[in-house]
């Protein structure tokens, strides 16, 4: 198939995830053998479950699609000898605005993660796996249906993997348009043919995910870490990060930057840097004035706040997070209104309803947000939008609630003049 | 109802990819590429996702209604989706959906009048580094501008 | 003995079994937390966010209702936190919500309303533009009004788990997320009215009270409903002489909340503008009306003639009729008439049933029981249509206690989706082996025979039973309201008296006393010359045979006790009178008197204490009924005799009961009725083999 190039890479960059995307065929499980591809697989063949589960410990790998939660501790939760099948699901819903990288690893990589996948099943003794995929993605699944179709006819999947004697289906699903279905329950009930509503936790996936089974479920990002880190070890995965911040991650630039693109750096690599070297600075000169660091359900970033490494732990420290690696840039001449009621309307519009503070959080506050964009804003409006936006978090089922409430809690706590200076205007109109 | 040979494959192949007893998990994709090859999902379409996927119409009902990309209503032939979500606002996503609607004469979810097209704006799809963007039916488009969207449509109005 | 452990509640020490959920021991401990998707009974939601709580030592509140208790939890529910989030979650859940409480139909007994009162804030902050959508009407008795549902998925809830129905949904998604009927934009369902009961705002209401007046203005009377045989206890909302709702919110009684299409709307039959009002007497070719004096001066006058001449009396009784009034009546046969010639319609083989008991009152299982049982056996019935009450029993107890259900059926049946075993009837020597293997395996049965198990050998069920060696329990299922009753009291062709069918076909009798029961429907009486006495509601095929009849009240217009299938005894309670109309028990004993017979006081509360006195089993506590409970009766004695004449169920299916279904517009207006039996409408049709992929 033709190659989209997507972004020029950065020399920059640290390549582990990505070292084969320019390849030509990268696709192909031939150019994927001929490049160290499953070699970390035969190499996890010859250790035990819990040495895999150690070395992804040691990796200090944190989940990629957004929590951050450690991997290796996430995989030592799956009952491994449950009597039960169990089964391994990738989260490919990739919908946090924002957030444009497992498209990637699926597109030049396919299998690297179908690689991982098949690591995550030795060490679970899992024998199936669902690669949930949003609908909008289709020329992916049809894509990973591709890859995954060579894997099986090569023995890369299947019966007796690789000459080993562990078997391995892996089978793709597809999505139909709904962000909540991202967040791992909601994915594993639409999975199930269900409405994408969150379940209630305990039990976790990893007790009673898919069909009541113990389920290991993880990003396409996440996954497609898992070779690199048993090829090379946990340790030198590790070293390239912070201490528990193991690894690179894909960061996706977005806004107002010279040269937008997916670009995987060391995690801990100076935000300033990221945005002024690897993406090429700012358009026109204008000076930064906010940055969503991790998608659009982390805090915002005011410019003053960015000199920092990016790493979960700094980020949560400044109270905002590493999130799912989406990092949007905004220049000075950004309207702070205008953004969080994109933000808003995004929310109420995925807001799955199960909820009351998010259901009618969500949309009352998008209410409120279009009346003061649309000119009609009134001063006590500011404190509402922060009032209920606290009112709806940590209050609600799931963290689709939190991650509405977050950044618009820092944005009318941030950009406060952003809103005075809508409301002197709209006084000038009356 | 029945699908073409191509769609009635992917079904069987859809409902053997779950453990025994949970043909209800085809539901979702089963929907959507149904509804690729009808155009829309009729009443009668989720009797048959039901039947075949052995649960009540009801349950499948409850499904159409919660997800966005599944509709009761046909769209165009070619379904112009333009992303304005946060990345793609920022450079001219926003303007680029304004275009689409005048360009097409219709608003948003609606159809012009030869069924020829539709538009809608849409969330986040997943190219925010390469915005603006916009998906017609399955296929991506990156760094769109106006000037480029138009030329697209064009492409397409004379293809039919 | 389930561990426990300490823990403070708003400073208070409390002590509670581990794990159980916080909003539980709190309740439990007299403190409240608020709630509305938390229903007793049903599975947890954790989705309204009003029972949030303070717990130290963790950074969140914490959800009252899915939270399980542990040693050393220290708890705050009314913290100034908690207050505030409940507040700010009311005010979020009135964005949308219509604020029109004086003209909504559940002002004044709203969850949301008195929940806005307790923990409120005084004034909303928000000044946008509600959602508006219409309301829908979804079944002559269920419209729903979509903007007022909080979304709380109790009616779905209690549609899926507790009725196993199925019929709600919800459809769309955030904001719009709708409450929507399994037809789309239509019900087709048990139309019990369990959804509207349960809704704890206006946005589920029913078609037949709606509108018509407010709760406060109502008198509201306990009492059993009269049409199937399970009795189960409702509350009847009553203005001006006028039922206007039925419900068992305050879950006294047998059924807690539970009621089915009839117990809840079914008492129209009431009001129907057939009703009969005033004695009627045959003329050449009609009847004309008559006053009472003068048609009981005839019956009186008529009887006592007849009695001295030493004619052929038979009496038919009742299933619908209270205890009192069946037992005078046998008494009025037996010493005023000097006949055995009494029967009633008979819906179950009773006799056989305690027959095969022979004493045995440990094995009379009650409507509790199934809720308890270990293990349940349905022979021969469709439980869901015929017996709805007991049917919800056994679904709460497969929910609550993974109760083992094994179903032999002559058709598919509704219990067959919950069953570990099912038999098609007639069924094989091997099922029966195979049931009995299964059953070893139990620690305890419940045995249900319905009409199809008499042919199928109820005594030979009860061997098998036996032969167990687990303790086992039966029902012998009947069909109405106190058909049970009206075998205990003796309304049965005992010591050679002519059972019903002989009565219809014996060319020489010479009266006929029909009393709340309609035995010509599809028969003829032989006898031609036959006096024909008919005391009823309306003008049935037997009134119309009849020279007088005369006009009843139902029993929701009368005092006294009525048995339900498992042998317990409960209170009826007048709710209304209607002009005209007379107890049958007044009737009974105003023809005594003109007779000049002497049958005792014919006040309920005196006829019941004979009862007590003199029906074996019947001794029961007096305050367990008159305080609206059930006591069961045991009205086994020994070997009981067989008796003459058929026993045949009626059919009556969820949506019918004999000749009072006919008479209520509302069973009769919506799509489901008369519905069938064994047809199973709740099940999505099997997809069959080869049908998946077609060729
Ligand atoms: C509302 C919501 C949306 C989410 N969307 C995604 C998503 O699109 N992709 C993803 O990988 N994780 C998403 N997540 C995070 C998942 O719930 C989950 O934490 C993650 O998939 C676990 O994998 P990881 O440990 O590899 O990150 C979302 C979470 C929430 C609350
Ligand atoms: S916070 Fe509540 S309504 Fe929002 S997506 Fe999660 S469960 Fe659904
Ligand atoms: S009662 Fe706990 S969330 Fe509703």
């Amino acid at each position: 198939m033709p190659k989209l190039l997507y972004n020029e890479p950065s020399p920059l960059e640290t390549k582990v995830l990505s070292k084969r995307f320019g390849l030509d065929n990268s696709e192909s499980l031939d150019v994927y053998l001929a490049n160290d591809g499953f070699k970390a697989f035969l190499k996890a063949r010859q250790m035990t479950p819990e040495q895999i589960v150690e070395e992804v410990k040691a990796s200090a790998l944190r989940g990629r699609g957004g929590a951050g939660f450690p991997t290796g501790l996430k995989w030592s939760f799956v009952p491994r000898t449950s009597p039960k099948p169990k089964y391994i699901v990738i989260n490919a819903d990739e919908s946090e605005p924002g957030t444009c990288k497992d498209r990637l690893l699926m597109e030049y990589d396919p299998h690297q993660l179908i690689e991982g996948i098949l690591i995550a099943g030795l060490a679970m003794d899992a024998h199936k796996g669902y690669l949930y995929i949003r609908g909008e993605y289709r020329y992916l699944i049809d894509h990973m249906d591709r890859a995954i179709a060579e894997a099986y006819s090569k023995g890369y999947l299947g019966r007796n993997i690789a000459g080993t004697e562990f078997d391995f289906d892996l089978y793709t699903h597809s999505g139909a348009g709904a962000y909540e279905c991202g967040e791992e329950t909601a994915l594993l009930d639409s999975l199930e043919g269900k409405r994408g509503i969150p379940r209630m936790k305990p039990p976790f996936p990893a007790v009673a995910g898919a069909w009541a089974s113990p389920t290991l479920l993880n990003n396409v990002e996440t996954f497609s870490a898992i070779p690199a880190i048993i090829r090379d070890g946990g340790a030198a995965f590790a070293a390239l990060g912070t201490p528990k911040n193991g690894g690179t991650r894909l960061v996706c630039i977005s806004g107002h930057v010279n040269k937008p693109g997916v670009y995987e750096l060391p995690l801990g690599y100076p935000m300033l840097k990221a945005i002024y070297e690897v993406a090429g600075g700012i358009p026109g000169g204008r000076r930064l004035k906010a940055v969503v660091p991790g998608g659009s359900s982390c805090p915002i970033l005011k410019a003053g706040e960015c000199d920092i490494p990016m790493d979960y732990d700094t980020l949560a420290k400044i109270g905002s997070m590493l999130g799912s690696g989406g990092m949007v840039v905004l220049d000075e001449t950004t309207d702070m209104v205008k953004f969080a009621l994109r933000i808003m309307r995004f929310y109420a519009h995925e807001s799955c309803g199960w909820c009351i503070p998010c259901r009618e959080g969500t949309t009352w506050l998008r209410k409120i947000l279009q009346r003061f964009d649309d000119g009609g804003g009134r001063p006590e409006d500011v404190a509402l939008l922060g009032e209920l936006s606290k009112n709806m978090l940590g209050r609600t089922f799931c963290a689709l609630g939190d991650a509405a409430a977050m950044p618009t809690i820092s944005i009318v706590e941030k950009f406060y003049e952003d809103f005075e200076k809508r409301l002197a205007q709209a006084m000038v109109a009356v | 109802m029945t699908f073409s040979p191509n769609l009635e494959e992917k079904f069987a192949k859809m409902l053997a990819a779950y453990p025994e007893g949970r043909k209800r998990s085809a539901v979702v994709p089963m929907l959507i590429y149904a509804q690729d090859e009808t155009g829309a999902i009729t009443p009668e379409l989720i009797e048959e996702v039901a039947r075949r996927c052995e649960v009540a119409p009801l349950q499948v009902d409850e499904v159409v209604g919660y997800y966005s990309m599944l509709h009761r209503k046909p769209l165009g032939k070619y379904h112009v989706q333009v992303c304005t979500n946060i990345s793609c606002m920022l450079v001219g996503g926003t303007e680029l959906y304004e275009h689409a609607k005048k360009k097409l004469g219709i608003g948003n979810k609606e159809v012009t009048a030869d069924g020829q097209f539709s538009v809608e704006e849409v969330e986040c799809m997943g190219a925010c580094s390469w915005a603006p963007a916009v998906e017609i039916n399955y296929d991506f488009h990156h760094f769109v501008t106006p000037e480029k969207l138009d030329k697209l449509i064009d492409g397409l109005r004379k293809k039919q | 003995m389930a561990e426990t452990v300490q823990l403070t509640i708003n400073g208070r020490e409390i002590e509670a079994e581990k794990g159980k959920l916080l909003i539980e021991v709190a309740r439990e401990n007299g403190i409240e937390i608020p709630a509305f998707c938390y229903y007793e009974g049903l599975s947890l939601q954790a989705a309204c966010r009003m029972c949030l709580v303070e717990v130290e030592k963790t950074p969140k509140l914490q959800v009252g209702c899915t939270l399980p208790v542990a040693a050393g939890m220290v708890i705050h529910t009314e913290s100034p936190t908690v207050q505030q989030a409940r507040k700010g979650t009311l005010e979020f859940l009135l964005t949308n919500h219509p604020l029109d409480c004086p003209v909504c139909d559940k002002g004044g007994e709203c969850e949301l309303q008195d929940m806005v009162f307790r923990y409120g804030a005084g004034e909303s902050r928000f000044t946008e533009r509600k959602l508006h959508v219409p309301e829908k009407q979804w079944s002559p008795v269920v419209f729903f009004d979509a903007p007022r549902c909080i979304l709380c998925y109790r009616c779905v809830r209690v549609c899926n788990e507790g009725m196993g129905v199925n019929a709600l949904g919800i459809a769309e998604r955030g904001v719009r997320a709708e409450i929507v009927p399994n037809h789309h934009d239509y019900l087709e369902c048990d139309e019990c009215g369990a959804c509207i009961d349960i809704c704890p705002v206006g946005a589920l209401t029913s078609g037949i009270y709606r509108y018509q007046t407010r709760p406060w203005e109502m008198n509201h009377v306990g009492t059993i409903c009269t049409h199937c045989a399970d009795g189960c206890r409702t509350t009847l909302g009553v203005r001006n002489e006028k039922i206007i709702r039925g419900n068992n919110r305050d879950r006294s009684g047998i059924n807690g909340e539970f009621l089915c299409v009839k117990g809840r709307y079914a008492f129209d039959f009431v009001e129907h503008p057939e009703r009969l009002q005033s004695p009627m007497l045959k003329t050449g070719d009609g009847f004309e009306p008559v006053s009472w004096s003068k048609a009981l001066e005839i019956i009186g006058g008529r009887f006592a003639e007849f009695k001295k001449a030493g004619a052929n009396f038979g009496v038919i009784g009742s299933n619908h009729t209270t205890n009192e009034e069946n037992f005078f009546l046998q008494k009025f046969a037996r010493q005023g008439l000097g006949t055995n010639n009494i029967d009633h319609h008979r819906t179950g083989d009773l006799a056989t049933f305690f027959d095969a008991l022979s004493g045995r009152t440990d094995a009379l299982a009650t409507v509790s029981d199934l809720y308890t049982a270990k293990a349940i056996v349905i022979v021969g019935s469709d439980l869901s249509q015929q017996h709805p009450l007991l049917a919800n029993q056994i679904r709460a107890n497969v929910r609550h206690h993974g109760a083992h259900v094994y179903t032999l059926t002559p058709g598919p049946v509704r219990e067959e989706k919950l069953a570990v075993f099912t038999v098609r009837l007639p069924g094989t020597k091997q099922d029966l082996e195979a049931l009995r293997e299964k059953l070893k395996t139990e620690s305890d049965v419940t045995m249900v025979f319905g009409g199809g198990a008499s042919q199928h050998g109820m005594r030979g069920f009860i061997g098998m039973g036996d032969s167990l060696g687990i303790p086992v329990k039966y029902i012998c299922l009947v069909d109405y309201s106190n058909s049970r009753g009206a075998f205990d009291m003796g309304v049965i062709p005992r010591d050679g008296g002519m059972c019903l069918e002989e009565m219809l076909g014996s060319t020489d009798l010479d009266v006929l006393w029909v009393v709340g029961a309609n035995p010509l429907k599809n028969a003829t009486l032989a006898s031609e010359k036959a006096f024909v006495v008919v005391q009823d509601l309306f003008m049935t095929e037997t009134a119309k045979r009849a020279d007088i009849v005369l006009p009843a009240a139902s029993a929701y217009e009368k005092n006294g006790t009525v048995t339900n299938v498992c042998g317990e005894i409960q209170k009826l309670k007048a709710a209304i009178k209607v002009m005209g109309t007379k107890t049958d028990l007044e009737i009974m004993g105003l023809i005594a008197k003109e007779m000049g017979l002497n049958l005792g006081i014919w006040l309920p509360d005196k006829v019941l204490d004979e009862i007590r006195a003199t029906v074996h089993g019947y001794n029961v506590p007096l305050p367990v009924i008159t305080t609206g409970g059930a006591a069961p009766t045991l009205p086994l004695n020994g070997r009981v005799a067989a008796l003459p004449g058929s026993i045949a169920s009626a059919g009556d299916t969820l949506f019918t009961s004999g000749s009072l279904s006919r008479y209520s517009k509302i069973l009769n207006s919506i799509i489901e009725a008369p519905g069938e039996l064994y047809a199973d409408r709740a099940t999505p049709r099997p997809v069959l083999p080869g049908e998946v992929t077609p060729a």
